[in-house]
C-alpha cells in the first residue's frame, strides 16, 4: 500500500540552512548536508530545499548544496525557489536533485509549466501554490500579461462585479474561495487557486505543494478545507504545507484534507517531534507510512 | 567496470552516487564500445518511453544492449529501464520497445476511483515473488521509492519477481537470467535500495 509521504522543509540562503536543526549532535547547524543527513537518518520521505536566495549571483550556490547532498542521501530530493527557466531545472536535475518546485515563474508564465515537463517529464516538475482565502483585501489583487489569452481565461477571477466590496467569506464557509497570493502572502493574484492547480495539471505538472498562506506559521493546523478542494480537484498527488503546531495536524492533513503527503518546517527543525514520532503517531491512527 | 548509459534524459549522476556510495566502479557512458568493454550495464530512467527510445537510437546504442543483454551480459534496468525491455509501449500511440520480454506497458487507469493519483508517486511496499541474488538481505514487503505513470504486463508469468499493491497489483520487480529489472528506484530508496545496487555489483563481479 502506498505510504502518506513526510517531508521536511529547509530554508536556505546563500548555501546555509535558515532555521536549521539546533542540536548537539549536529556539527554545523546552518548546513544543508548534516540537516539532511539526520533528517535521512530519521526515516523522512523526501526532502525539500526552499532555496531563499536572493542575489542571482549566488544562485550557482544551491548547486553545489545538491550535488554535496546527493552525494550521501539516497532519498527523492525537491529543490524550489528562484526557478526561471528550463536550464536553471536541467543545472539542478543534473546536480543530482529530482524534482523541481516551481511558483512566480508558472504564475507569470503558465505554459512554462508545460515546456519543463515536456522536455522533464511531468514527475519531476511540482508547482508550488500559495493560497489565500479571498477577503476584502482583494481590491488590490493584480492580474498577469497573460489575462486575455482565451485557453487560460478560466482560471482568472471574475472581480470587478464582485469587488469592492468582496463580501467577506465566513470561516468554515462550504463554497471557500482562494486565490493565489505572491511575496509571502502579502500579496495577491486574480487567480483562482482551484481551478488554477487544475490548470497546471492540465499542463502538466506532477504534483503540487499547495501552502496556505493564512496558516503558514500559524501554528494552528493546515488549511484542511482548501487541502481537501484541491486534493479532490487534482488527479496528481498533493503535498500539504503552512501551520503544522503538532502531530494532529499532520493526521487531519492526510485523513481530512486528503493530501497525498505532508509537508512540516519547524516542528522538525526545533525537534518537538522527530520524524519517526510522526509516523509512529499516523500509523497509531491507522495511516500507512513507512517504518 | 559497470556501464550507466547515458541516453540525454533521467537523472543518472543519483545512480552514479549510489554505486560510488556501494564502492562499484561505474562509468557514465553512451559509448558502445565502453558498453561492449563493460562487465554489467545499468539502465536508468525517468521520463517517457517514447523519449527514452529515439534517444538510444540516435545515439546507436539501443542495438549494443539488445545484443549485450542477448551475450549474458549482468543488466540492471530502472524504472524506464525495465519497461523498455518489453515489446511495446501504448504511451503516445504505440511504440516498439527492445522487445527482451514479451508484454506490454500500459498506463494506470482509475477512471472509477479519482481517488487513486497518478503518477503512483512515494513509498510502496515490494511483495517478493522470487529471489534474484540482486535481492539479497532484502525482507519481503520492504518499502521503495516509485515515481511512474505507466506499468508493465508481461506475457510470461515466470520473469515476475515482485508485484506492487496500487490499485491493481502490478508488476514492480522482472528477473530472468541476468536481467533484473525494477520500477521503483533504487538510488532513491536509501539503504534497502543501495542494498540492489550492491547486490548488482557484486553479481557483475561473481559472474565475471
Amino acid at each position: 500500500m502506498l505510504a502518506k509521504r513526510i517531508i521536511p522543509c529547509l530554508d536556505v540562503r546563500d548555501g546555509r540552512v535558515v532555521k536549521g536543526v539546533n542540536f548537539v549532535n549536529i556539527r554545523d547547524a546552518g548546513d544543508p548536508v548534516e540537516n539532511a543527513i539526520y533528517y535521512d537518518e530519521q526515516g523522512a520521505d523526501e526532502l525539500i530545499f526552499l532555496d531563499i536566495t536572493a542575489s542571482h549571483e549566488k544562485r550557482k550556490i544551491i548547486l553545489n548544496v545538491v550535488e554535496k547532498t546527493a552525494d550521501d542521501v539516497f532519498m527523492p530530493l525537491t529543490v524550489g525557489g528562484g526557478i526561471k527557466s528550463l536550464a536553471d531545472i536541467r543545472e539542478l536535475l543534473h546536480a543530482g536533485c529530482d524534482k523541481v518546485s516551481v511558483n512566480t515563474t508558472a504564475v507569470k508564465d503558465p505554459y512554462f509549466i508545460s515546456r519543463a515537463a515536456e522536455k522533464f517529464g511531468s514527475q519531476c516538475i511540482v508547482v508550488a501554490i500559495d493560497a489565500k482565502r479571498v477577503d476584502n483585501n482583494m481590491s488590490e489583487a493584480t492580474g498577469e500579461d497573460w489575462f486575455s489569452e482565451p485557453s487560460l481565461k478560466g482560471v482568472c477571477l471574475d472581480l470587478p462585479s464582485k469587488i469592492p466590496p468582496f463580501p467577506p467569506l465566513l470561516k468554515g464557509d462550504e463554497e471557500g474561495l482562494w486565490a493565489l497570493s505572491t511575496h509571502g502572502g502579502r500579496k495577491m493574484k486574480l487567480i483562482d487557486a482551484v481551478r488554477w492547480a487544475k490548470k497546471m495539471e492540465e499542463l502538466g505538472a506532477g504534483e503540487i505543494m499547495l501552502t496556505s498562506m493564512d496558516k503558514d506559521g500559524t501554528k494552528d493546523g493546515y488549511d484542511i478545507e482548501l487541502t481537501r478542494t484541491i486534493a479532490e480537484a487534482v488527479t496528481i498527488p498533493v503535498i500539504a504545507s503552512g501551520g503544522v503546531g503538532n502531530l494532529e495536524h499532520l493526521y487531519e492533513g492526510v485523513v481530512k484534507g486528503k493530501a497525498d503527503a505532508v509537508l512540516a518546517a519547524s516542528i522538525f527543525h526545533y525537534r518537538e517531534y522527530t520524524i519517526k514520532e510522526a509516523k509512529e503517531y499516523l500509523k497509531s491512527k491507522g495511516v500507512p507510512v513507512r517504518l | 567496470m559497470i556501464a550507466i548509459v547515458d541516453y540525454g534524459i533521467g537523472n543518472i549522476r543519483s545512480v552514479e552516487k549510489g554505486f560510488i556510495k556501494v564502492g562499484a566502479d561505474v562509468r557514465i557512458t553512451s559509448d558502445p564500445e565502453v558498453i561492449a568493454d563493460a562487465q554489467g550495464v545499468v539502465l536508468p530512467g525517468v521520463g517517457a518511453f517514447k523519449d527514452c527510445m529515439r534517444n538510444l537510437d540516435n545515439l546507436d546504442i539501443l542495438g549494443s544492449i539488445v545484443k549485450e543483454i542477448e551475450k549474458g551480459k549482468p543488466y540492471l534496468g530502472i524504472c524506464l529501464g525495465l519497461q523498455i525491455l518489453f515489446t511495446e509501449s501504448e504511451e503516445f500511440g504505440f511504440c516498439k520497445g527492445m522487445g527482451i520480454f514479451k508484454g506490454k506497458v500500459v498506463r494506470f487507469k482509475f477512471d472509477d476511483n479519482p481517488q487513486m493519483k497518478i503518477p503512483h508517486m512515494g513509498w510502496n511496499n515490494a511483495r517478493l515473488l522470487q529471489r534474484p541474488p540482486v535481492f539479497n538481505g532484502i525482507p519481503d514487503k520492504s518499502y521503495f521509492y516509485f515515481v511512474h505513470s505507466y506499468h508493465v504486463v508481461p506475457e510470461e508469468e515466470n520473469i515476475v519477481a515482485a508485484r506492487t499493491d496500487y490499485g491493481i497489483d502490478f508488476v514492480s520487480m522482472v528477473w530472468k537470467d541476468n536481467v533484473f529489472a525494477t520500477q521503483f528506484h533504487p538510488e532513491k530508496s536509501q539503504g534497502l535500495g543501495l542494498k540492489i545496487l550492491k547486490g548488482f555489483s557484486d553479481f557483475v563481479a561473481g559472474n565475471h
